[in-house]
Formats: C-alpha cells, sequence, structure tokens
C-alpha cells in the first residue's frame, strides 16, 4: 500500500479484552465439559440433571456475552474517540 | 378395484382439509410479502442493481431485522424436523448435541464475525472467498473456499425441500403410487421461492424470516407447555424415553439409543457440538446473513440475544422424547418408519387442526427462509469468485447483480431436482459431507482475520487434506442396519477407539498440514500473494469518518466495489 495506514482506533487498553477472553472462554468450556453433567440426579421437574443443565446454561451464555459486549463496545467507543482527537479538524468529514 | 393395486399397509392418510387450508392461506400470505419485500427499505436511485442491494439487503439490516434474519437463517426447518427425529430415534447423542452446539456457537460468532465484518465493509467483500481473495491474493485459495460454499450448501437447501416434504405428508398430500401428485405442491412452493428471491433478494427473507419466526415461537411455546401437562408432567415423558433408548434394537443387538451418554460417548457428544459450532459461520449463507448487517457491534450485540432460539430448539428436541410418550407413529407413504414425520404428525395428532395447521405452516415457511438465503449466498459465490474473478474481470455491479439473480434460479432448481430426482439419503449424506467440508475453509477464513502468518499455498494445502481425509474417514463409516456407506459421522480417531466427530479430526489434520506447510514455504522463500487490506480494516465501523475519507483519497482498484 502506497499511503500509511491511517488507524481507526487507538491502542487497546489490555483489561477490557482479557475479562473478555475469560468470559468467552467459560461459555465455550464449561458447556461442553461432559462428565461435569452426564448424570440423571438432581432431577428438575421431572427432567433429568443432563438436559436441564445444558438448557439452563443457554441463558447463562447469554449473559455472559452480554457482559462481554458491554466491556468491548464500552472500550471499542473510547478507542475509537481518542483517535478521533488525534487527527487535525480538515479530515473530519 | 382400486385396492388390487393399493400396496400392503399404506397407511390410509385422509387430506386434514382444515390444517391443509391454514398451511396455504399462511403460505399465500407470506409470498405476498416476498414480493412486497422488493420495496422495502429501498435505497434511493440504484434499485436492487448490484449484489450489495440484491445480495445483502443494502448492507442496512439492524439489530432486530438481524435477530429475525439470523434466526430464520440458522435455525432452519431441517432441523426442526431432524433434531426431533434423532431424539425420538436415537436419543441424547445424535439429536441433544444441538443444545450445547448452539450455546458454545454464540461465544465463538462474537469473537470472529465483528472483524470479518468491517474488513468486509471497508472492501465492499460479499463473501467469504472475496475476504480471503483481498487477503491471501491466492486464486487457487479463493476459488478453494467458494467450491466448497457452493458444494456444501447445495444440499443444505436440498434438505429444506425435505422439511417441506415432511409437512406435506403429514398433511395427507401425495401417495405412494402417483409421483408427480406428490411432488407438485413441492413444486410449486419452490417456483414461488425462486419467483420473490429473484425480484426482492435477501429483503425477501428478511420480512419473511419475522412471520416465520413469530410463529414457530408461537407452536413450540404451546407445544412445551400443554402437552406435558396433558401428559402429567415431563417425568413421564423422561421415563418412557429411557426405556425406549435402553431397549435392544434387533437388528445390531445393541441399544436403541442414548438417554443419558456414557463415559464412551462423551468425546463424540462435545466433538460435535464444538465441530458443528465452528463450522456454522463458515457456510456462506450464515456469512451473508452478517455482512447484511448495519454496523460492526450488530452481529455482537446479536450473539448476546440469538441463544433465544437455542431454548427453542432444546425445547423442540424434547418433542421428540414427548412423541416418544404419545406413541406417535411416523409412517411414510410407503408404509415405512420415517422418524422425519415424527414432529408434524405430534402436532396433528394432539391438537386442534387451526393449530396444527398454524404449527405445520411454521415449518414449512421456515423451510423458505433458508433455502432463499442459501441460494442467493451460493449466486454470489458463483457471481463473485468464479464469474468475475475467471471470467469477466471488468463486470459492473449491475451486471454482477444480474448474474447473481440468474444463478439463484439455477442453484434451487439444482436443489429440486436433487430432491426429486435422488432418493433423500444421498441429500442427507451430501449434507454430512458438507458439514466436514465446510469446516476445512475455516483456517483460509479464520486465521486470516488475525495473521498472515500462514501462507497462501500451506492453506490451499491443508484445506486439502483435510477435505481427502474428511470424504474418505466419511465413507468408511458403515451403518449397522443397512450396511450402506456414510451411515454417520462418527468415526475413531485413527489410531485409537476414541469415537469424534470426523470434521474435527480432518480440522486438525488441516491445521497441521497448514503450519507444517507454512514453515517450509516461509524457508523455501516462497513468495506470499498481495494483501490488499490492512490493520486499520479489521476494526472499522459504519460510521467511522475514517473509511469514507480513506475510499475517497485512495480508490482500492477493485472492480465491483461500492462507493462510500
Amino acid at each position: 500500500m502506497s499511503s500509511p495506514d491511517v488507524p481507526t482506533r487507538a491502542p487497546a487498553r489490555p483489561g477490557p479484552y482479557i475479562v473478555t477472553g475469560i468470559l468467552l472462554t467459560i461459555a465455550i468450556v464449561v458447556p461442553l465439559f461432559v462428565p461435569a453433567y452426564s448424570v440423571a440426579e438432581p432431577s428438575l421437574a421431572g427432567m433429568p440433571f443432563f438436559y436441564w443443565y445444558q438448557m439452563a446454561w443457554i441463558p447463562i451464555t447469554s449473559a455472559l456475552i452480554g457482559i462481554s459486549y458491554w466491556l468491548v463496545s464500552k472500550e471499542d467507543r473510547r478507542r475509537r474517540e481518542a483517535v478521533r482527537v488525534v487527527t487535525s479538524p480538515e479530515e473530519e468529514r | 378395484m382400486s385396492a388390487v393395486t393399493v400396496p400392503l399397509a399404506v397407511p390410509d392418510r385422509p387430506i386434514n382439509v382444515v390444517a391443509l387450508s391454514i398451511v396455504i392461506i399462511l403460505f399465500v400470505l407470506v409470498a405476498a410479502l416476498g414480493f412486497v419485500a422488493a420495496r422495502w427499505r429501498r435505497g434511493e436511485g440504484t434499485g436492487l442493481h448490484s449484489l450489495d442491494e440484491w445480495g445483502l439487503g443494502g448492507r442496512s439490516f439492524g439489530t432486530w431485522v438481524t435477530w429475525f434474519l439470523l434466526g430464520g437463517d440458522l435455525y432452519t426447518a431441517y432441523t426442526f424436523v431432524a433434531v426431533p427425529a434423532a431424539m425420538w430415534a436415537t436419543g441424547a447423542v445424535s439429536g441433544f448435541f444441538a443444545v450445547p452446539y448452539t450455546i458454545v456457537l454464540y461465544p465463538i460468532v462474537f469473537l470472529l464475525m465483528s472483524r470479518l465484518w468491517s474488513v468486509s465493509h471497508r472492501h465492499g467483500f460479499v463473501t467469504p472467498a472475496d475476504f480471503v481473495g483481498g487477503r491471501y491474493g491466492s486464486r487457487a485459495l479463493t476459488l478453494a473456499v467458494a467450491v466448497t460454499g457452493i458444494v456444501a450448501t447445495m444440499p443444505y437447501i436440498a434438505l429444506q425441500l425435505v422439511g417441506i416434504r415432511a409437512v406435506l405428508t403429514v398433511l395427507g398430500l401425495g401417495s405412494a403410487e402417483n409421483v408427480l401428485l406428490t411432488d407438485l405442491p413441492l413444486i410449486i412452493a419452490f417456483v414461488v421461492l425462486a419467483a420473490y428471491t429473484y425480484t426482492s433478494g435477501l429483503r425477501a427473507p428478511a420480512l419473511i424470516a419475522v412471520v416465520k419466526d413469530l410463529l414457530i415461537y408461537l407452536a413450540v411455546i404451546v407445544a412445551v407447555i400443554y402437552l406435558p401437562l396433558k401428559f402429567g408432567g415431563w417425568g413421564p415423558i423422561f421415563d418412557s424415553a429411557e426405556a425406549k433408548m435402553g431397549a435392544t434394537n434387533p437388528a445390531t443387538g445393541k441399544p436403541v439409543g442414548v438417554f443419558i451418554p456414557g463415559a464412551a460417548s462423551y468425546s463424540a457428544y462435545w466433538t460435535l457440538a464444538l465441530g458443528s459450532a465452528l463450522a456454522l459461520f463458515m457456510y456462506p449463507h450464515s456469512i451473508t446473513g452478517v455482512l447484511a448487517t448495519k454496523s460492526r457491534n450488530t452481529i455482537r450485540k446479536n450473539a448476546a440475544v440469538l441463544p433465544l432460539y437455542s431454548l427453542m430448539l432444546g425445547f423442540l428436541a424434547l418433542l421428540g422424547y414427548v412423541a416418544i410418550y404419545a406413541g406417535t407413529q411416523p409412517i411414510d407413504l410407503n408404509g415405512t418408519v420415517n422418524p422425519q414425520l415424527v414432529v408434524p404428525q405430534l402436532f396433528l395428532d394432539q391438537f386442534p387442526s387451526w393449530f396444527a395447521g398454524i404449527a405445520l405452516a411454521a415449518i414449512a415457511i421456515g423451510a423458505l427462509v433458508p433455502a432463499a438465503i442459501m441460494s442467493i449466498a451460493a449466486a454470489n459465490l458463483f457471481t463473485r469468485n468464479i464469474y468475475r474473478d475467471l471470467i469477466r474481470p471488468d463486470a459492473t455491479p449491475r451486471q454482477e447483480a444480474k448474474v447473481s439473480k440468474i444463478a439463484s434460479l439455477v442453484v434451487k432448481f439444482g436443489a429440486l431436482i436433487f430432491v426429486i430426482g435422488m432418493d433423500q439419503s444421498a441429500a442427507i449424506n451430501m449434507q454430512l459431507l458438507g458439514g466436514i467440508w465446510i469446516l476445512q475453509t475455516f483456517p483460509a477464513i479464520v486465521a486470516g482475520l488475525y495473521t498472515r502468518w500462514f501462507h497462501r499455498w500451506a492453506l490451499f494445502g491443508g484445506w486439502l487434506a483435510g477435505i481427502i481425509y474428511g470424504t474418505i474417514a466419511a465413507y468408511n463409516v458403515v451403518n449397522p442396519v443397512t450396511k450402506a456407506n456414510f451411515g454417520g459421522a462418527i468415526a475413531p480417531i485413527p489410531g485409537t477407539d476414541i469415537q469424534v466427530y470426523i470434521a474435527v479430526v480432518a480440522f486438525a489434520i488441516n491445521l497441521i498440514v497448514a503450519a507444517g506447510l507454512s514453515l517450509l514455504f516461509r524457508a523455501l522463500k516462497l513468495t506470499d500473494g498481495k494483501d490488499i487490506t490492512r490493520s486499520s480494516d479489521y476494526g472499522a465501523d459504519e460510521n467511522d469518518p475514517k473509511v469514507a475519507q480513506l475510499e475517497r483519497e485512495q480508490p482500492l482498484a477493485e472492480p465491483g466495489a461500492p462507493t462510500f
């Protein structure tokens, strides 16, 4: 590329991304760890543990992703605003 | 008189007039909506004469529309029919893995898809192969990704027809003797689908998805509340399922199915879930849904709210067990047991005709949304990565839209011939292979989002190795009852007896080959392709002032790229 790469975002602060990484790893690894839940008891309303436990992870995952979204989009906004301050006014649309 | 010609044991399926009428009324309504969609959120001036407009709905879908569109796209009619059918027939390992599958799917989507959105938005990429081409500058790798996408999508479209056919069969349409009569409603439905996809593009399934998703939620919520109440709670339902799965299958001498996986099935269960989750967003129709969104974060927000569909799918899977308790008899036209009829039959047996009609219509309409998006996605791949890259490099956006519209018709009629002309199991086998194949495009697409470390020819080599292993391994799985090849998706890891999903092993081989060859090719100093993307592209957003700025200052030399 002949022209210099103009960044769209300022450098990231690692904090929010590390937390997000941990939350999403939990959401991937725990539901796949079958030995933890391939049992019948305790059952819930007649449903064996194996079935209701996995169903219960659906809202939990949803919440973990929701928190991740909040963290990452907040940091994303900060990075965009930070880079916007640096650019000269006539470059703005 | 005619009794002589009728084969034995064919159930007399009277046409259920009330249910059929409701299905027809809803179908006509939805078809009308499909044509009206051409005028919905229409861009000024250009009409639908570019792939961005026809094939991606103007790249303008917000959170709500995307939620319905992706929900309708990913949770297909075939899923609604096949998952409870698997639960009914063989239990948890082949059926309920759909729940962890559609759980771990969304963290993966959250991680990967907004980067793909950003770089595609910046460069006007319409297909995953466009991105691979821009990133690696390799014609062979682009073509490999495009052809894999098209080939994997075709049988998936065909299976949507299998979903419609299951509904039509239980409604009493069709007969064992008259093949044309059986397939006529299917052909009519598909011609209508092809016509509105042609005129409205991606806007049609987006609008129809809203109706379809609301109907399916209604049907499932009512069924999972009403049926357990009617049968005395979930307890007896699970008891009858446990009894069925534990019984011995006379044909194999083994248990009928798996109620709760034992230690021997753990790896099969989680690799099926993980492998399917990694593969789903490599399918062109999923990526089409992602690229049609308005901004970088739309897909991330949706990753948090789409799991509601997984909850619905989980309950729908349990309806397979409800059908065991209820003694549902899924008897096909030729008198054999066809598990795929189990959910439509359950609704017809247990509910008043009018409500069964709504539920069956939801399944049938549910086939139309993914079939439309899949045909659009496959057509876009053909247009961008075969027609434009290989035949007409100077094609205008208008020509691209035209070619894509025609290609979408060809793809759909190909799928129709597939289902009518060939055995249904051919489509299912191809879909099984398609899942294995599409996962082999993962390294090329996903690694490219983060790094250029892999060499383009190494990725090609990895892709080839994964496809070859996956195809041979799937062929070698023999069905214990019918002795046919392609008997399932599970095989031992070579050299061990650990049973896993074939696609995951093929994927591991793919990665190892790609990494090894990358080291080799770098040592040999083989030339890298030209990378037209820049690191800033991967974080670009819709209203990022830099995007428009850059495009004006330094237009990327890519034919067909939209002006920002």
